[in-house]
């Protein structure tokens, strides 16, 4: 047996050679991969699943609208206790002193009661809207809680209903901004009302998909019977039985178990772990065991089996 | 040569360092000859099939898909594109790693070769945020907790659909673009790495 060739791989390569066309090779995959993505459009096609909006919502499940609407009033959405980069109502998700969803502060500032409930009413140019809000307004916090929130636990009870009797005046205003809101959100003046407060021209849907966000009888349903959820893996579907970003299977994989799928700041623990996990790929070649495997498992030698046949001879 | 001005050095540092021969060549060591080795050119054109779908799909606007059968089919182009490009290159990523393939000072291919990988992510995250459709909806909203959790929410708003539209048509492309080109240009540079079993620089027990 002769001995093996022995080269440095850091120098050119000085040993045999075979016949090589670049241009050719790189003509013949672009077709192909053309040929190939064109053919599996064609014949598959793409999901498009039309987006919802606040009066779909409100036409669709009015219940489920008008708790989410008050629940902004009372302060109990998620929106409403969502911090950093939203509000100050809460900390924000951290990993041990590590808190950079709250040192990122406050820099798109949404009041949930006042921008998706208080200030598109007072677009209406209604006389019971305005004077609910008007009564809303002059009424101090606590007092704006109280109603909300005694509001909120009716609506609870009666469920699947839009809107509770309230003859003895325990709600204040409440329940006619939530039903004024409801007419508003019907008509689809409500998604106008949440996406043009910044512009005429919008391209930022930050207000109404937040609004959209908060609910768990419509919006979150929907994603539900889609396999969108987290639970569901959702990160990596796609609406209908598409592929989706399959790529993302292991950042979908820490959400299905503890401790992560259970911690309140699973999303930084998350993060942050891809993060690193990312950084030790790119620094694989200097990791001392993970560096050896492809010389423990000899895959290599299926991918250089002709070479190392010949070398054998 | 001399290199002492701007211009010389970067001369220096670029073309004098790749020669003809080895950016178009006609010929490849012997031992490149196994079907991994098409899955870097395979991502290559896919990117090219992403880039050049998602060109027709600006013409029109992003909203043009929805109601138009040509613009329907060019979005499934591109994501048919995006799904190839993304196997081609786990494929590829995977081949490489079997062959320790950032032997032989190759380190900054490797690492370049990752980086594409983790840009061209981010890049078709972005893709899925500016559909502007229910998938892109729901999308955008859970996604935006990971952001905020890292305090990048504060910065990159992934409700703001226009944010991410330019961001996906315009910035990462341009970063994804650049990486890969440094990463194409790094691996006709240094060749391809030569079999394992055949490290002269392992054989005399150097550092691997």
């Amino acid at each position: 047996m002769s001995p093996k060739l022995m080269v440095d791989p850091s120098k050119k390569w000085s040993g045999p050679t075979r016949p090589y066309d670049l241009v050719k090779e790189i003509v013949v995959a672009f077709v192909a991969v053309a040929l190939l993505a064109g053919g599996l459009a064609f014949l598959f096609s793409s999901p498009d699943d039309p987006a919802v909006t606040l009066k779909s919502w409100a036409l669709t499940n009015s219940a489920d609208f008008a708790v989410t609407a008050t629940g902004e009033l009372a302060g109990t959405t998620t929106s409403a206790g969502y911090g950093a980069p939203y509000n100050t109502a809460a900390k924000g998700q951290h990993f041990g002193f590590i808190k950079l969803q709250d040192w990122a502060g406050v820099r798109i500032p949404i009041d949930p009661a006042n921008d998706f409930v208080v200030k598109p009413l007072l677009m209406m140019n209604d006389s019971a809207a305005s004077s609910a809000v008007a009564e809303w307004s002059s009424a101090n916090a606590d007092q704006q809680s109280t109603w909300a929130t005694a509001y909120a636990d009716a609506l609870s009870k009666a469920e699947g209903k839009d809107s509770v009797a309230d003859p003895s005046g325990t709600f204040g205003p409440v329940p006619q901004m939530v039903a004024s809101l409801l007419t508003m959100a019907k008509s689809g003046a409500l998604d106008g009302a949440l996406i043009t407060s910044d512009t005429p021209l919008p391209t930022d849907f930050t207000k109404s998909l937040l609004f959209l966000g908060d609910s768990e009888g419509y919006f979150a349903d929907l994603a539900s019977k889609q396999h969108l959820s987290g639970d569901q893996w959702g990160v990596m579907n796609e609406t209908g039985s598409w592929p989706g970003q399959s790529w993302l299977w292991l950042f979908s994989f820490w959400y299905q178990i503890d401790p992560f799928k259970s911690s309140d700041n699973a999303d930084t623990i998350v993060m942050l772990l891809m993060g690193v996990l990312t950084l030790g790929l790119m620094l694989l070649p200097f990791i001392p065991l993970l560096r050896r495997i492809p010389y423990a498992i000899p895959v290599h030698r299926l991918i250089w089996r002709d070479w190392y046949r010949k070398q054998d001879k | 040569m001399s290199t002492s001005s701007w211009t010389g050095r970067v001369r220096a540092a670029t073309l004098e360092k790749m020669k003809p021969e080895d950016l178009l060549p006609e010929e490849q060591p012997a031992y490149v000859a196994s079907w991994i080795y098409i899955f870097g050119v395979l991502t290559l054109a896919a990117l090219f099939m992403l880039i050049f779908s998602g060109l027709v799909l600006t013409v029109e606007g992003p909203a043009w898909w929805h109601t138009s059968t040509i613009g329907h089919y060019w979005n499934s182009v591109h994501l048919w594109s995006v799904e190839l490009f993304f196997i081609f290159m786990v494929v590829h990523l995977w081949g490489k790693f079997w062959m320790a393939a950032w032997r032989g000072k190759r380190t900054a291919t490797w690492i370049t070769g990752v980086l594409a990988f983790g840009t061209s992510i981010i890049t078709a995250f972005t893709g899925y945020v500016i559909q502007t459709n229910f998938d892109s909806q729901w999308i955008s909203t859970q996604a935006k907790d990971g952001f905020n959790a890292m305090g990048i929410g504060a910065y990159f708003n992934a409700l703001n659909t226009g944010q991410a539209i330019l961001i996906h048509v315009a910035l990462l492309p341009l970063v994804v673009g650049v990486i890969v080109l440094w990463h194409v240009l790094l691996v006709r540079r240094k060749g391809v790495v030569p079999p394992i079993d055949n490290d002269g620089t392992i054989a005399r027990g150097a550092k691997k």
